[in-house]
């Protein structure tokens, strides 16, 4: 069998993207050893940096352990070597979900967040519940402020995020 | 009194609004005013936001901030993601002024307000620590019953410490001296410290390797023979609530948040703590 060839260019991305400590990435598996996920799973979140500083999109990009990570930052504190792993996996899913990685369970709450300003419904029994409490039945959030949510709605527009939503990344 | 812009966030409004109307009376109580902040919006979320587009995350998180700089307050949240969100994005708009640049200019175009950097963002437990103190919160809690707590942390409290610097990450002490406070005795429990595994997307994406995570917390706080579950956060909250009812009868661990915890601590009428809403009933 063949080795892969390393690609850097697909490295240099990744630092570009937010992962600009990817290369300091030594091996030793703390990340992995203090993953709460990876106890769960077969996520290893050392061969995802491994993988990521090599280049390696291929594997990478489509990979479902890529979104195994709770972002808890357990590893990154822990990291001898101060890799900000979090911020890499972050660099990784927005290259990702740019390909068309992108589940639809995620794609839905994206799509609420861009068409209502929240990732959770106001149904009417919301406001009644905060009624009974002595709270505003609607909150005094976009829910209640059209200009606000008009707001909203062009910085999704601005970041290309309403598109992204609507077409999966595809 | 000081004065707090009151972050919503989407959780606690919606789905647990005894949440928010504990944390009014309780803070209102010991002396923080809280103003709303009209217009807010979803912080947006650390977890599917952020990893889909970190530009769109923090332009509308810099709106956020803009709301409070506008108003001239500090920000408070009751919740870790948006604490998570809106501390980070401030300190990375602080701290590298081409991003600011960047993201101004998406935020002026749409909104035409820009931040400027004034804010600070405030996490409600660090509050309660280090402005108010905890012998105003004993002096306060004389309804507190002396139950056995498990104090759940979270990740984005804390995490990461390096930029946060609230209390150590590993080994941090702020929110139990609280709980003590209220009259409770904070539980040592296995693996105290780690996530409830519903962040990063991975509730709504896997909620099957979610709960696995949530399951092996339950057992280790279950085998220290907790009453009951303390979180700082909507999110957390959500998971160990609806957790508990999805493991089908394995675990009854009333779950609180310690706006909730103090609401009774303090003597609010039960009413005001909308407990009727948790899933796993809460009888303390």
């Amino acid at each position: 069998m063949d080795a892969k060839e390393p690609n850097p260019e697909f490295t240099r991305k990744v630092i570009e993207a937010g992962g600009k400590t990817v290369n300091l990435c030594f091996q030793c598996g703390t990340c992995t050893g203090s993953c709460p996920s990876g106890r769960q799973t077969a996520f290893r979140v050392r061969k995802l940096v491994r993988r990521a500083q090599l280049g390696f999109e291929e594997d990478v990009l489509p990979s479902e352990d890529l979104w195994l990570c709770t972002t808890c930052f357990t590893c990154y504190e822990r990291c001898p070597r101060g890799v900000e792993i979090v911020d890499i996996i972050m660099a990784l899913r927005n290259m990702a979900v740019r390909k068309g990685y992108m589940a639809e369970p995620h794609r839905k709450v994206a799509e609420l967040i861009s068409k209502t300003g929240h990732l959770v419904s106001l149904r009417d029994e919301d406001k009644a519940l905060r009624s009974k409490l002595g709270l505003q039945a609607t909150p005094p959030t976009v829910f209640s402020d059209p200009k606000a949510l008009e707001e909203v709605k062009k910085i999704a527009a601005a970041c290309g995020f309403d598109k992204l939503v609507q077409t999966g990344g595809k | 009194m000081a004065k707090y812009g009151f972050f919503l966030g989407c959780i606690m409004p919606l789905r647990y609004p005894g949440i928010e109307s504990s944390s009014r009376e309780v803070l209102g109580s010991l002396g923080i005013e809280l103003v709303d902040m009209q217009g807010a919006s979803c912080c947006p979320a650390p977890g599917v936001m952020r990893s889909f587009d970190q530009t769109y995350w923090m332009s509308v998180a810099a709106r956020n901030l803009a709301i409070a700089e506008k108003m001239g307050v500090d920000i408070v949240t009751i919740c870790n993601g948006c604490f998570d969100t809106l501390f980070e994005v401030a300190h990375k708009l602080n701290h590298d002024p081409e991003l600011r640049k960047k993201i101004n200019k998406i935020l002026k175009d749409a909104t035409g307000m820009e931040y400027n950097g004034t804010v600070n963002v405030r996490h409600f437990v660090e509050l309660l620590y280090k402005d108010v103190g905890v012998e105003a919160i004993r002096a306060k809690a004389k309804g507190g019953k002396n139950l056995r707590a498990a104090v759940h942390y979270g990740c984005h409290f804390l995490k990461p410490s390096n930029i946060k610097k609230i209390d150590d990450a590993e080994r941090p002490h702020v929110f139990d001296d609280i709980v003590e406070a209220a009259g409770m005795t904070s539980v040592p429990y296995k693996d105290k410290g780690t996530c409830c595994g519903a962040g990063g997307g991975v509730r709504a994406r896997t909620p099957d390797v979610a709960l696995k995570m949530t399951k092996e917390n339950l057992t280790n706080m279950k085998s220290a023979g907790v009453d009951v579950i303390v979180d700082c956060c909507p999110f957390c909250h959500l998971q160990y609530d609806a957790g508990q009812v999805a493991l089908k009868g394995e675990f009854a661990i009333p779950v609180l948040h310690l706006s909730q915890l103090l609401g009774l601590a303090f003597g609010l009428p039960k009413e005001k703590l909308g407990l009727e809403v948790h899933q796993t009933k809460v009888n303390l």
